[in-house]
């Protein structure tokens, strides 16, 4: 366990105590847990909010376990936005304040369903992007009147260009990519850290099952990328960093090909 | 893994009960440690306690919980069925920093324990060979370290768990509350139903150095001598050289070690680094290159006895130093054996099984020889008894390795000692009810949606043959 570096140039006031205050939406998902394991071993205080509770009981114990300074958790469906308000603030109040709000809520959906039905594909519409939107107009309101935080959302590379194989996933993550992204160009400079997380595939409850799912990215490696570049609030974050490039090509293959292609 | 051209078996072994007759083509989805035998089957993994048993809903093939599969033989493989795998429900959920008592769910490594108890001061009550293998597995094969005639089996420290039945019945077995199912799943190899969380209790230490010390010995007779000074050493392990013969049968070096008492830093382990690149080819480990190793690695330690403060990594785990170091068996994979003879008959029938083996040609040079204690585990179907357990790994050279483990399991039944299940690939169901008699009893509690490719072979009434 390090002693970490206070996060200086955007807090007002130096709290003598160097662990963070820090919200996690979608505790019990795969990279959030992963990511929160870090957290707690360099103690860290954390309100963990998730719709299963025997599962997010679990991960509780597991941080109380494992070090973290405080854990509190609700329960709650994010799904229904009309609960935002009053568990954001709660949050807030039992952590004492925000350091990081990090959030992870989002399904994969089945895509072949959707394609067909409008239900499942606006309920994957509904998770991934107009609850993440509900969210982070209240954090991003909360955040800049007081010129402190940083919002550390995970988007998906999949975001980055409609493909066949799974576009009603991806045209979320793109929503919420472009939501976020503008959100920062708005508040950055009011002192906020806005980060785009998109992860490539990586091996964790969502993904398992999937075909070449063992080839996919060590969720330990991705949540230590992923606690660094937090601390340094970068803007956009490719985890791992490969997919920058991976993506940067696949942008640039023309539409005439790409759509022939089996992606 | 049998190539087409070149059948695994010959008609004579293919009369025997092991069931792997029809072995699986291609890359399998699920390995035991020693690669063999080889089935295909369905991984399901389990994230989360409450996800057991609907994880296995429709499931009519039977299913077996596994780890990280580093068991030998096929206590972990259920040919054409499902492995449930927990290795990804992983928590701590408490940890009592006075007393040492750890809550984990089953999936937990004990390479993850370590990381987290080393640096608080606490330590494994007992140590396998490999700290990959799961909370969980090391439950389920009872397993045991070389503290076991100190601190007995692994199960002795484990005062109590969660078992989840295929029908949904969860319950808390310990001594006291569910005692049978207690006594019946540690050892009970899994079968009993999933075991979702435990309690281990970890010991204080001050060091993550251990006081080492090496001495050579030669024979059995100087092995007992060694063993009889050391009883109130806590961790004793002696590595025997089975290639020779005549004088320098069961050569050995006796390795005893104690936790330093010297407080000193307590880091985490660094993650290893070392891969085995390749599978080498079959004929690369002969008795000649064996031979050679094992005649290095006895004049390595150049004076009779060596002292020094080692760390606990390679003092325990030396081979994880190396990721995937059975590939150094090739393709085909390797047999373990590992009996225990009671004292006795612990001297004499040691003493013909490492003959019969320096007889046989077949080259191991992972010989391990160590005296058990009488510490009682709690487990009902535990291999561990007072006596000589000898562990040695082959690479498989089909009738050669096959009829020479059958061999040493009859010498072993003869001098009325027992195989271990979790290295085992061969032993008959007639040997395997001998060595086990309570297996009847053991039957009682065994889950009926649960089974091993393990246990239809030892329990399969055509076992006997020979």
């Amino acid at each position: 366990m390090s002693s970490m570096q206070p996060n200086a140039a955007n807090n007002l006031v130096l709290r003598k105590n160097s662990s963070r205050r820090i919200l996690v939406l979608g505790a019990t998902s795969g990279i959030a847990e992963a990511v929160c394991r870090r957290w707690a071993e360099r103690g860290d205080r954390l309100f963990l909010v998730a719709r299963n509770e025997d599962k997010l009981v679990a991960v509780a114990a597991d941080m109380r376990t494992r070090g973290a300074a405080y854990v509190d958790i609700a329960v709650a469906n994010l799904d229904d936005t009309s609960i935002h308000a009053e568990l954001l603030a709660h949050a807030i109040n039992s952590l004492a304040g925000l350091d990081i709000a990090f959030l992870a809520l989002g399904v994969l959906g089945d895509q072949l369903s959707a394609e067909r039905n409008f239900p499942e594909a606006a309920q994957i519409l509904h998770t991934n992007l107009i609850a993440p939107v509900s969210l982070l107009i209240w954090l991003g309101n909360y955040c800049a009147q007081r010129h402190s935080g940083t919002l550390a959302v995970l988007s998906s590379v999949a975001g980055e260009r409609g493909r066949k194989s799974n576009y009603v996933y991806g045209s979320s993550k793109a929503g919420l990519t472009a939501f976020v992204d503008g959100l920062r160009n708005r508040i950055d400079r009011e002192g906020v850290r806005v980060m785009t997380i998109k992860p490539g595939p990586v091996k964790t409850t969502m993904t398992a099952g999937m075909k070449g799912s063992e080839k996919f990215a060590d969720v330990d490696a991705v949540a230590a990328s992923l606690v660094k570049a937090i601390d340094r609030g970068a803007d956009v974050v490719y985890v791992p960093g490969i997919w920058r490039v991976i993506m940067a090509v696949i942008r640039s293959i023309p539409e005439r090909i790409f759509k022939k292609l089996n992606l | 893994m049998a190539s087409v051209d070149e059948p695994l078996f010959t008609p004579a072994a293919a009369n025997d009960a092991s069931g792997a007759r029809a072995q699986f083509q291609g890359k399998p989805p699920f390995e035991s440690w020693g690669r063999y035998p080889v089935y295909d089957a369905k991984v399901v993994p389990l994230h989360w306690q409450t996800d057991f048993p609907r994880v296995i809903d429709g499931v009519h093939s039977g299913a077996l919980p596994v780890g990280l599969g580093r068991s030998y033989g096929d206590v972990c493989l259920l040919k054409d069925g499902t492995l449930v795998q927990t290795t990804t429900m992983n928590r701590l959920l408490a940890f009592d920093a006075a007393t040492g008592l750890l809550t984990a769910e089953a999936g937990i490594s004990l390479a993850q324990i370590l990381d987290f108890a080393v640096p608080r001061g606490f330590f494994l009550p007992v140590s396998p060979g490999t700290k990959y293998v799961t909370l969980g597995g090391a439950i389920a094969n009872d397993i045991h370290g070389k503290n076991h005639h100190i601190a007995g089996t692994f199960g002795c420290h484990v005062p109590s768990f969660e078992l989840v039945r295929s029908d949904g019945t969860r319950m808390i077995c310990s001594s006291r509350e569910n005692p049978d199912f207690y006594a019946a799943t540690i050892g009970g190899l899994g079968l009993t139903g999933m075991i979702t969380r435990a309690q281990l209790q970890l010991k204080p230490i001050v060091s993550r150095k251990i006081d080492y010390q090496g001495i050579q010995f030669r024979g059995i007779d100087e092995f007992l001598t060694l063993t009889g000074q050391s009883k109130n050493i806590e961790y004793t392990v002696s590595w025997v050289d089975v290639t020779s013969t005549g004088k320098n049968l069961a050569r050995g070096i006796f390795m005893q070690g104690d936790h330093s008492h010297v407080p000193a830093p307590l880091g985490i382990s660094k993650k290893p680094k070392l891969a085995f690149p390749i599978e080498l080819p079959g004929f690369a480990l002969n008795r000649y290159s064996v031979a050679a190793f094992n005649a290095f690695y006895f004049h390595k330690q150049v004076k009779c006895r060596v002292s020094k403060l080692q760390d606990y990594e390679p003092f325990f785990y030396p081979l994880d130093a190396v990721h995937k170091w059975n590939r150094m068996y090739g393709k085909r994979g390797l047999l373990q054996f590992q009996n225990v003879i009671p004292w006795e008959h612990a001297r004499e029938g040691t003493e013909a099984i490492l003959k019969e083996v320096a007889k046989s040609g077949l080259a191991s040079f992972l010989a391990v020889l160590k005296a058990f204690g009488d510490v009682p585990s709690p487990g009902a179907m535990s291999f561990p008894k007072p006596g000589i357990t000898l562990a040695m790994d082959f690479p498989i050279k089909p009738e050669k390795s096959f009829a020479l483990f059958d061999r040493l399991a009859r010498m072993t039944h003869e001098f009325g000692g027992r195989l271990y299940p979790a290295k085992d690939a061969r032993m008959t169901a007639t040997q395997f009810q001998a060595f086990y008699p309570q297996w009847e009893r053991f039957k009682r509690y065994k889950d009926p949606a649960i089974t091993s490719s393990f246990w239809e072979r030892v329990t399969s009434p055509d076992g006997g043959a020979l």
